[in-house]
């Protein structure tokens, strides 16, 4: 089997007025089926571009990008849609669920779009939901649910379809520490499964779970940790800004 | 399956802003009210019309002088005077499509009974008329053709004069007409209003009696004719013509010194004119609903700009475009639905007491305006909504994900 994600020479540029931005200025990468890996770098590196690349919510410039053995690039915006309800389950920063929709009904909604009949979506539903411990909050709505709570509903929504890839924004951005440990230990549980998880994250604390890193600077691939080159974790922290946090160093 | 989902979705979200749901669909309810309020006022008139004229009688000939001149001789307004008993006559026994012809000698005059009196229309005419007329009788009997001929003083009273002239048992009385005394030898029932007059109000005399009475002359104003049905009138009216032309001697080349006024033209063109009102009012109606569209248009544009972040979400986890936009398209159209039911309900239930209580009228309430209000409205719903749904269908999803 071929890799999951095959990233070859990836250019995104944007036009703003006059001025011609590379947020991504060449990018290769390749993650393997199975890995848990760690995209990050200070704001302004490019990684939520390469976020949107990986997560198919956007079209590279120039470059390659192959994701399952499907290419991206020439796909029509339908055909993108597809591919994001097949193969990446997304669990963003803010959460992302639908308001005044319970959680049952969130989780539902991949699979819905997917075609799956309505009696195995709920059935599937509900076993996501349990998978993330909250097999007694189905018929809750989202603002009756805590911020950690909210997070395993949309990481149940990102499981329930299968997807090849679990690709997760600043998965902890909007939780406190102790609920932070729990999703980053529900996430170790999923890559243990089996499941390939790509964390963009500027917090080395989150980064640490990861079992590898990709650190972007300036819209280029600044280091690999699987390459083994560079410098190693605790070193890393150093390259963080200090208003970004980075309490581990 | 995805469809049910859609719809529920939809209707949630009017659910969710009950308020202005039930405003944007007030734009449609009231068009579809006036497209419907519409229709039952043309109808609703047409009806009234239809039903004035034809209690005239149904297959009546009105024959009148003509005017002015022909053929170069200026008859002036002694064309008013062409019309004779005699041609009352001819008509009458030449026209075979013509079951009874009455001339009318009508004048008004001042009427005393004892110490009342009123001033009323005094018809002259012959025993036929009540045959024309279909008036049947509630007391005594109308005048005979030997009192016609006989010039005899004796009158039939309209229903309701008895009770102007304080008369208990009118049959049998006297009554001066003009300070001329005259027998009354009969009353009518009740015919209710003829057009623009009551012949309730009316006293009918012998013809001949009116001309050496009353006006002094030998022409008559009108003849009144019926025939035998109202399938053949074209051909009495054609028939009477010829007949007239004949005992007024005139030359071919010279146009007719009367006309004749039909039931049916009379009908065509008053029709004519409510149907121009209907056009009209629905016109105007049709304009109200397009400005309900707009409404809708400015709300779902409204919902889309608010839920920008929903749509974002959806597209991120797998909504295609045509999803998104049936989702939209959807709402726009439960709504200019909804709003064409609700105006059907009301604008239907305040037709029907209208046109059945209030002015007895009958069934005004058309079901093609209903149906014509009801496709507009999905129209409406569809056009408005599509612009708001390509929208949202066309929005990037990391934008709208991106949205506050």
């Amino acid at each position: 089997m071929g890799a999951l994600i095959e990233i070859r020479n990836l250019v995104r540029q944007y036009v703003i007025g006059d001025e011609v931005i590379r947020a991504l200025d060449g990018i290769d990468l390749t993650i393997q089926h199975g890995e848990f890996v760690a995209i990050m770098g200070p704001s302004g590196s490019g990684k939520s571009t390469a976020m949107n690349m990986i997560g198919c919510l956007d079209l590279p410039t120039s470059g390659t990008y192959v994701i399952d053995g499907y290419d991206v690039s020439g796909l029509s915006e339908d055909q993108l849609a597809e591919l994001r309800n097949h193969k990446i389950g997304f669990v963003f920063q803010n959460f992302n669920l639908l308001p005044k929709t319970t959680a049952l009904e969130n989780v539902e909604l991949p699979m819905m779009y997917a075609g799956v009949p309505a009696r195995e979506r709920r059935a599937r539903a509900i076993e996501a939901l349990e998978r993330v411990g909250l097999g007694n909050r189905l018929g809750n709505r989202p603002n009756e649910l805590s911020g950690g709570q909210q997070q395993r509903v949309s990481i149940a929504r990102a499981l329930v379809n299968h997807p090849a890839l679990i690709l997760a924004d600043e998965p902890t951005g909007a939780l406190d520490s102790h609920t932070t440990d729990e999703i980053l230990h529900l996430f170790e549980e999923l890559h243990a499964q089996g499941n390939t998880i790509v964390i963009v994250t500027h917090e080395n604390e989150v980064g640490a779970h990861a079992k590898r890193i990709v650190r972007f600077r300036d819209g280029r691939v600044e280091w690999d940790s699987q390459n083994g080159q560079g410098p190693h974790l605790e070193a890393l922290a150093l390259h963080v800004p200090a208003d970004e946090g980075g309490g581990s160093a | 399956m995805i469809w049910t989902e859609t719809f529920r979705v939809a209707w949630r979200s009017i659910r969710a802003s009950k308020m202005r749901s039930f405003l944007t669909m007030l734009g449609i309810i009231i068009g579809v009210m006036a497209v419907i309020g519409s229709s039952a006022v043309g109808t609703g008139a047409k009806l009234m019309i239809t039903k004035q004229v034809e209690s005239l009688g149904s297959n009546i000939l009105t024959v009148m002088p003509g005017s002015s001149g022909s053929g170069g001789i200026n008859r002036g307004v002694g064309s008013a005077t062409t019309l004779t008993a005699n041609d009352a006559n001819a008509i009458l026994a030449q026209d075979p499509q013509v079951a009874a012809a009455s001339p009318l000698v009508s004048s008004n005059a001042q009427v005393v009974y004892g110490s009342n009196n009123t001033s009323t229309a005094i018809e002259g005419t012959s025993a036929q008329y009540p045959q024309i007329k279909n008036i049947t009788m509630a007391d005594g009997e109308y005048f005979s053709p030997a009192e016609v001929t006989h010039a005899s003083n004796v009158a039939v009273l309209g229903a309701s004069v008895p009770a102007t002239l304080g008369m208990r048992q009118p049959v049998g009385q006297t009554i001066y007409i003009n300070s001329i005394p005259f027998t009354v030898i009969g009353v009518a029932a009740t015919q209710g209003a003829q057009g623009f007059q009551s012949p309730d109000t009316a006293i009918a005399i012998p013809y001949t009696t009116a001309q050496n009475l009353l006006t002094g002359t030998t022409n008559v104003q009108q003849i009144v004719v019926s025939a035998k049905s109202s399938a053949v009138m074209d051909e009495a009216q054609r028939e009477v013509a010829a007949t007239l032309r004949v005992t007024h001697q005139l030359l071919p080349t010279e146009a007719n010194d009367f006309s004749i006024l039909n039931q049916a033209t009379i009908l065509g063109a008053l029709s004519s004119i409510t149907t121009i009102l209907t056009v009209l009012l629905d016109g105007i109606s049709a304009i109200s609903l397009l400005v309900g569209g707009i409404g809708i248009m400015n709300i779902m544009l409204v919902s889309v700009t608010e839920r920008t972040r929903e749509i974002g979400i959806r597209k991120a986890i797998g909504a295609k475009k045509g999803t998104i936009s049936t989702q939209f398209l959807l709402e726009s159209l439960t709504l200019s639905l909804s709003g064409a039911f609700i105006g059907m309900v009301v604008a239907g239930v305040a037709a029907e007491i209208i046109g059945k209580v209030v002015l007895k009228i009958g069934n005004v309430v058309s079901v093609p305006a209903m149906v014509l209000a009801v496709v507009f409205s999905i129209l409406v719903g569809i056009v408005f909504g599509v612009y708001p749904a390509r929208k949202a269908a066309n929005l990037k999803p990391i934008e709208a994900l991106r949205y506050e």
